[in-house]
C-alpha cells in the first residue's frame, strides 16, 4: 500500500481539492444553469467506467488465451471498477435528465445501451460468484462481448438521434466552446481515471494475494 | 474437412431430434403459449394494441431460443457426450458451427410457425414484404443464436446453469432483439417503411459479423480445460 501514497495524495489533491473549486468557479450554463455542473461528475465516470471496461476486456483475453491468471486477477478488478462507475454514471444521468428534459428515465439509444451495458458487467460478477469451478472463463468470455459492444455504446449517440448530446460535446468543450469550464472538467475527468486506476491496483493486489492462498492451502493439503 | 464435420454434427443432432423430436415439440409449444400470454397483456377490447406485434414475436423467439438451447445441451451433458465430441481429432471451431445450424433449424421451423400465428392472431401485415421479413428474422436468428450456442455450450459444466444461461444471454443479446423488433415494427407500419427496416438488417448484419467472430476465436479457449 506504501507505493500507492503518492498517486493516491494527487488523486486525492484532484478530486477533492482542485476540481470542486474549479467546478464551483465554471460559468453557468445559459440554458440548464446550475444542473449542467452535474456534468463535470456524469462524464468523468463513464471514462473511468470505459477505462475499467478496457482494462476487464483485455484482461480476459490474455486470460482466455494465454491462461494467465495474473490476467484474471485484472479482468475481475476491472469488471467490478466498471460496474461501480457505471452505477454512478447511470444514477448522474437522471438526476441530471430530471431537470433538462423533464423526465427521468427516456428509453432513447444511448440510456438503453448503457444500461445493457451495465447489466453486462452485473452479469460478469454474478457468474463468477455463483458459477462454481471454472466460471472465471465464463465470466472472461462475458466480458469479451461486453466490451465489444462498448463502442456501440459510445458511438451510439452519433449514429441515432437521440436526445443525448452527442460526443463532440467534450472534444468542442476542451476547445473552448464555453469559457472557464474546459479546465474543471479536465481536472474532474483526470482525477476520475485515476480513482479508477487505483481502485483497480488495490483489487488487483487483493486477488494476487486471494490466489496465492488458494495455492498454499492447495501445497498444505497434498 | 471444416464444413464436413459442421454438417456431421447438425446429422447427429437431426437424427436425434427426428427419433425424439424432443426439442422441436417443447420449443414450438413453449413459443405458442409464451404468444398466448402476451395476448392477455396487449389486447384491449378485442383489440390488439398497435405495434405489440413485432415485440410479441421477437420476444417468443427469444424465450423459446433460451429453451432450445438449454434442452439440447442438457442432452449433451448427460452421457458427457460434449466431452466425446470435443477429444474427436476435428476442428473445435467446426464443431461449433454444427451445435449452431443445429439450433438455427429447430428455430427456423419454429419460426415458420410463429409467425403466421403472430400475424393471425394480432391482425398484423407480417406478410406484406415476405423478402425484408425473412431477411430480418435470419439475421436477427444468428445473432441471438451464435452467442447462445457459444454460453450454452460452456455452461455444460457449470452449477446452476439454468438460470446463468438468461443472466449471460439477455444482457448481451438484447440489441439484437431491439433491431429485430424495430426493423418488424418499420415494417408492419401502413405503408411499410422499407428504408428503415433494411437500416436495421444491415446493423443486424453488422451484430452477426462481430459476434461470430468473437464465438469462433473464444470457443476453442472456453472448451479447453
Amino acid at each position: 500500500m506504501k507505493r500507492l501514497f503518492a498517486p493516491l495524495l494527487v488523486t486525492v489533491a484532484v478530486l477533492f481539492v482542485a476540481a470542486p473549486y474549479f467546478i464551483a468557479e465554471a460559468p453557468y450554463e445559459s440554458t440548464m444553469g446550475l444542473v449542467q455542473k452535474i456534468f463535470y461528475f456524469h462524464v468523468p465516470s463513464w471514462m473511468a467506467m470505459y477505462t475499467a471496461i478496457a482494462v476487464c476486456a483485455l484482461g480476459s483475453a490474455v486470460f482466455l488465451f494465454k491462461n494467465n491468471k495474473t490476467a484474471d486477477a485484472y479482468a475481475v478488478a476491472g469488471a467490478e471498477v466498471a460496474v461501480l462507475f457505471g452505477l454512478m454514471g447511470l444514477v448522474s444521468g437522471p438526476l441530471w435528465g430530471r431537470k433538462a428534459w423533464g423526465v427521468w428515465w427516456q428509453w432513447d439509444v444511448r440510456l438503453t445501451t448503457a444500461l445493457l451495458m451495465e447489466l453486462i458487467f452485473v452479469a460478469c460478477l454474478l457468474v463468477r460468484k455463483y458459477g462454481g469451478p471454472g466460471s472465471e472463463k465464463l465470466a472472461a468470455a462475458t466480458a469479451l462481448f461486453g466490451g465489444a459492444t462498448a463502442p456501440f455504446v459510445y458511438k451510439s449517440v452519433d449514429i441515432w438521434r437521440t436526445v443525448h448530446p452527442k460526443t463532440s460535446v467534450v472534444p468542442e468543450l476542451l476547445k473552448g466552446s464555453m469559457p472557464g469550464s474546459g479546465l474543471p472538467f479536465a481536472l474532474s475527468a483526470i482525477g476520475f481515471v485515476l480513482l479508477a486506476t487505483l481502485l483497480m491496483m488495490v483489487r488487483v493486489n487483493l486477488a494476487k494475494r486471494q490466489m496465492a492462498l488458494d495455492e498454499l492451502y492447495l501445497d498444505y493439503e497434498e | 474437412m471444416f464444413l464436413r464435420t459442421a454438417l456431421l454434427v447438425l446429422r447427429k443432432d437431426a437424427a436425434i431430434e427426428a427419433k425424439s423430436w424432443e426439442v422441436l415439440t417443447t420449443t414450438v409449444f413453449f413459443a405458442v403459449s409464451a404468444v398466448l400470454v402476451f395476448s392477455f397483456a396487449f389486447v384491449k377490447e378485442g383489440e390488439p394494441l398497435e405495434d405489440a406485434a413485432a415485440g410479441i414475436l421477437w420476444i417468443a423467439v427469444a424465450f423459446s431460443g433460451t429453451l432450445a438451447l438449454g434442452r439440447t445441451f442438457e442432452r449433451e451433458r448427460y452421457a458427457e457426450t460434449l466431452r466425446a465430441l470435443l477429444l474427436a481429432p476435428a476442428p473445435r471451431p467446426a464443431l461449433y458451427v454444427g451445435k449452431l445450424l443445429g439450433i438455427l433449424l429447430v428455430l427456423g421451423i419454429a419460426e415458420l410457425l410463429l409467425t403466421p400465428l403472430v400475424a393471425l392472431l394480432f391482425h398484423a401485415a407480417l406478410f406484406a414484404r415476405p423478402a425484408l421479413m425473412a431477411a430480418l428474422l435470419v439475421t436477427g436468428t444468428a445473432g441471438f443464436a451464435c452467442v447462445g450456442t457459444l454460453f450454452a455450450a460452456m455452461l455444460v459444466r457449470a452449477r446452476s446453469r439454468d438460470v446463468l444461461l438468461p443472466i449471460l444471454l439477455y444482457p448481451i443479446t438484447i440489441p439484437v432483439i431491439i433491431a429485430g423488433v424495430r426493423g418488424t415494427s418499420a415494417l408492419l407500419a401502413s405503408p411499410p417503411d422499407e428504408a428503415t427496416a433494411v437500416m436495421w438488417i444491415g446493423i443486424l448484419t453488422a451484430f452477426d459479423v462481430v459476434f461470430v467472430t468473437l464465438s469462433l476465436w473464444a470457443f476453442e479457449p472456453l472448451m479447453t480445460d
